[in-house]
């Protein structure tokens, strides 16, 4: 089977959850675009149909195009000709096939030229692409940057912007980072300035780190308010790169994600459109955007992981040692089991997450059409309160799993693995910079600590816990002791009453969670599909050790270890 | 340039991928129920190629025809998802255990009623008979020049058409006028893939006899969106002698079939020693295989 959609029946199996039918149901306004448009879903099994098949164009190009291209891809990267980005041959035909087949702007509304597809099946094709080459799947994935002008932009810069996706298969960026502002975007000092004469807006400036920043379309991120130096200065801007304004000064020389352009952008004069009003760009959009790419990044680590999990499977099935196929060694297939179990886990939540997003979207989306009842804006509070803490979470555990899933699987592959030959090379050195860009793992840590300190995670944990049918299975005993030291040690390291402390451990709490969290959603579908059982017992065991050893040591640790900690010993630096 | 009219001829086979046990009847001849279907390989080539003419003179028009039992209707719709303008079936019981001769009869009469075009592309041959006879054939039959073996379009004006030919020995560059058939080689560019807004747009395609399943949801879609009907030709329809069509048409007949299984040749294994490496080059040089 040619088809990284279907040789992965897990996606069939996400896209059935119970909740999609309201998500459907929303998205398509009860169904009433089909009375518009021909190519929309008449009802809610149409839709799901429809997704499977396009899903399965998008599977169909990853394996017989994007996977074929991504060694050459990775091998020959993008140049600068006559200040303009020329990408790899590979990714020029990468992208070239995903437009023909009408696959940009997959989640704008119809009227845009957009399939008007939820985020589940679009986060979907995300990993898929992910798979098949992570370096591409940036450029392609930067088509969110269209979602962000459709939710902020004017009806006119819609019309404007909007259809060019599609239709023309324009690429976007996202132009944020800037050389003293990279985690810290409060810091950014490209120049706004409003020209009276000219009745347009005015970038300068540069711009550094800037993924495909040669884009068609870029949204930049800049300080209109002179004189202030904070958030609340920052305001969003439209670039059009037919205005021919921006030097494209160099571009980063990579570990991985070669075929993605790395760009350091010198703003001259460049005329701009602002979004939405001044003043909102970082504390508004930029944070719908970059949670957008949160996911994004959440749905490449597993497409990644995935990757690497298959790579080391082939290998060890097909390499013989000590006269037996390595597959058959403990310390090897303890690992590929392990890697599957948590790739398995990961895309439980990826997906638990995007369906999360998703109901929030779609609310904001009703909102312009009707106002909502009261019951509904219930709803589309509690589903944004765990988008909120959820995003971060699958942002943190999959990028991080990733890396050690690709580490596994060189391990596997030997020396071999540590040459040029296969493709983990390439995969292994791809997925390192999951764990850094749009927010490192530590950032994840500090946005979805939230989710433990306010009882968001807990809350939710209990609400998975009633949904299992079998109370009295022992796996269902083993969640719930886990639940039990997780919140024991949350209140602990709240007691303590030190804010430090309680940054300190938030990666380490955040992921008992995230355990816990997936744990639970691996039960809940072995109740629908047999297949999970097996994932569900092993996984819980796994986690059920590692949240042991977290909790150790947390209840160990006094705040004089943190003062401990605190003075880094930096002699080696004074020689 | 003016735009053309294209037919894209193209047949369901039999998955030959996946041939099961019970894939032939006692009689000889291929059991269809029992095996998957797939769109002929060489046809999806001849599908790209009338695609590409399609890209590159604005206006042209493909026509995608098919014969065969209600299943092809499959080919019809997969001919939309990629992008044709129009899809025909040619369907009726009475055509059934057509041999070449009488397929190509079959679409030609299809053709003819079809009436104005300007290029017919078809694969090279079909997988499940491997004769590459039907294209021809129907060349023959219609008094239009044929191409054959056809790997890339290098140009074209209002009368003719340039294409390069694989064949064995290297390629072929050669010019005819239009009309003109032509059948497409396996080494030409693979067929582009399914665009999204048409597969969502066709999917509920469906020819006169498949909507008999009574689906009242479709039946109302076909009223309000007449694309999505195929139309079905019968022997009626398309005017055939039946004394031509179908097994009665057909001279063929299969005498026996049996099954080879092919065994490797007697092997030598070899190392790398000069002496041994040296003897080679003098086998195959004695036995022609080079030099």
């Amino acid at each position: 089977m040619d088809n990284f959609f279907t040789d992965t029946p897990d996606f069939k199996f996400h896209l059935k959850d119970p909740i999609v039918q309201k998500i459907v149901k929303l998205k398509e306004n009860d169904f009433k675009e089909s009375e518009e448009f021909d190519f929309a879903p008449l009802n809610h099994d149409d839709a799901i149909d429809t997704y499977e098949k396009i899903l399965e164009i998008v599977g169909d190009i990853c394996s017989k195009i994007i996977a074929k291209n991504a060694e050459s891809v990775d091998l020959e990267g993008p140049h600068i000709e006559n200040n303009e980005v020329i990408y790899a041959k590979g990714t020029t035909a990468d992208y070239k096939a995903l437009h023909d087949a009408g696959l940009i702007g997959m989640s704008l509304p119809r009227k845009y030229g957009g399939l008007n597809f939820p985020l589940l099946p679009y986060v979907m094709a995300a990993e898929m692409v992910a798979r098949a080459d992570a370096g591409f799947a940036n450029i392609w994935g930067l088509q969110d940057c269209a979602e962000t002008i459709y939710e902020f932009g004017s009806e006119e810069q819609r019309k404007k912007y909007l259809p060019r996706f599609n239709r023309d298969g324009a690429t976007a960026a996202m132009v944020l980072t800037e050389p003293d502002a990279g985690s810290d975007l409060q810091a950014v000092k490209l120049k706004a300035v409003f020209d009276e004469e000219k009745n347009t807006w005015i970038l300068n400036g540069v711009k550094r780190f800037i993924t495909n920043g040669d884009a068609d379309i870029s949204l930049v991120l800049a300080r209109s308010e002179e004189g202030t130096l904070d958030a609340r200065g920052l305001s969003m801007f439209i670039y059009d790169r037919n205005d021919h304004a921006v030097e494209v000064r160099h571009l980063e020389k990579k570990l991985g994600i070669k075929g993605s352009p790395t760009c350091e952008l010198v703003f001259k004069d460049a005329p701009a459109e602002l979004v939405g009003k001044e003043r909102f760009g970082l504390i508004k959009y930029v944070m719908a955007l970059m949670n957008s790419a949160r996911l994004g990044v959440g749905a490449q680590s597993v497409g990644i992981a995935d990757a690497a999990y298959r790579e080391a499977l082939k290998y060890a099935e097909d390499r013989a040692q000590f006269g037996k196929e390595i597959v058959n060694f403990p310390a090897v297939y303890e690992m590929l089991t392990n890697m599957k179990i948590r790739i398995d886990a990961l895309r439980s939540l990826l997906y638990e997450t995007t369906r999360f997003v998703d109901i929030t979207k779609v609310y904001e989306e009703v909102k312009n059409i009707r106002s909502l009842e009261k019951e509904e804006r219930m709803e589309m509070k509690h589903y944004a309160r765990l988008a909120n803490v959820f995003t971060p979470l699958i942002k943190l555990t999959a990028s991080e799993a990733c890396n050690r899933i690709a580490y596994d699987s060189l391990q596997i592959h030997g020396g071999t693995g540590f040459m040029k030959d296969f493709p983990i090379e390439r995969i292994y050195r791809d997925a390192r910079i999951t764990s850094i860009y749009e927010g490192t793992s530590q950032l994840q840590a500090v946005a979805a600590i939230k989710g433990v300190t306010t009882g968001v995670f807990l809350e939710q944990i209990k609400k998975y816990d009633a949904e299992i049918l079998d109370k009295n299975c022992e796996i269902r005993t083993k969640l719930h002791k886990m639940t039990e030291e997780y919140g024991t040690i949350v209140q602990r390291v709240i007691d303590m009453d030190s804010t430090e402390l309680i940054d300190f451990h938030s990666t380490r709490l955040v992921e008992m969670a995230g355990n816990i969290i997936m744990g639970y959603l691996l039960v809940i579908n072995s109740q629908r599909d047999e297949s999970f059982t097996k994932s569900a017992r092993l996984y819980v065991n796994l986690v059920r050790s590692e949240n042991r050893e977290r909790f150790d040591y947390m209840a160990n640790f006094r705040l004089e270890n943190l003062e401990m900690y605190k003075e880094v010993d930096t002699t080696v630096l004074e020689h | 340039m003016r735009p053309l009219k294209i037919i894209v001829l193209a047949k369901q086979v039999p998955d030959t991928r996946h041939v099961g046990p019970d894939a032939m009847k006692p009689d000889g001849t291929v059991n269809r129920g029992k095996l998957s279907t797939v769109f002929n390989p060489d046809d999806l080539h001849a599908l790209e190629l009338a695609l590409n003419i399609k890209d590159r003179i604005p206006g042209t028009k493909v026509t995608i025809l098919t014969m065969g039992p209600q299943k092809a209707a499959d080919i019809i719709r997969e001919g939309y998802y990629r992008g044709v303008d129009d899809g025909i079936m040619i369907s009726d019981r009475r055509f059934g255990g057509a041999d070449t001769l009488a397929t190509s009869y079959t679409i030609v009469q299809g053709i003819k009623k079809i009436a104005d075009y300007d290029l017919i592309v078809g694969g090279r041959q079909a997988i499940d008979g491997d004769t590459a006879q039907v294209g021809p054939q129907c060349a023959d039959k219609l008094n239009i020049p044929q191409v054959t073996y056809v790997e890339e379009i290098l140009d074209f004006n209002d009368t003719q058409i340039i294409a390069r030919r694989r064949l064995s020995k290297g390629v072929e560059t050669v010019s005819s006028p239009f009309p003109c058939l032509m059948t497409v080689h396996g080494s030409s560019p693979e067929c582009r893939s399914r665009i999204a807004k048409n597969v969502m747009r066709y999917k509920y395609a469906r020819t006169k006899t498949e909507m008999r399943k009574g689906d009242p949801v479709l039946e109302k879609l076909h009223k309000k969106r007449p694309h999505l009907v195929i139309p079905e030709w019968s022997v009626e329809d398309i005017d055939a002698d039946i004394n031509k069509i179908g097994l009665a048409g057909s001279p063929t007949k299969v005498k026996s079939v049996s099954s080879i299984v092919l065994t490797a040749n007697e092997s030598k294994v070899l190392t790398d020693s000069d002496s041994d490496i040296e003897g080679m080059i003098k086998e195959l040089i004695k036995h022609h295989t080079i030099g």
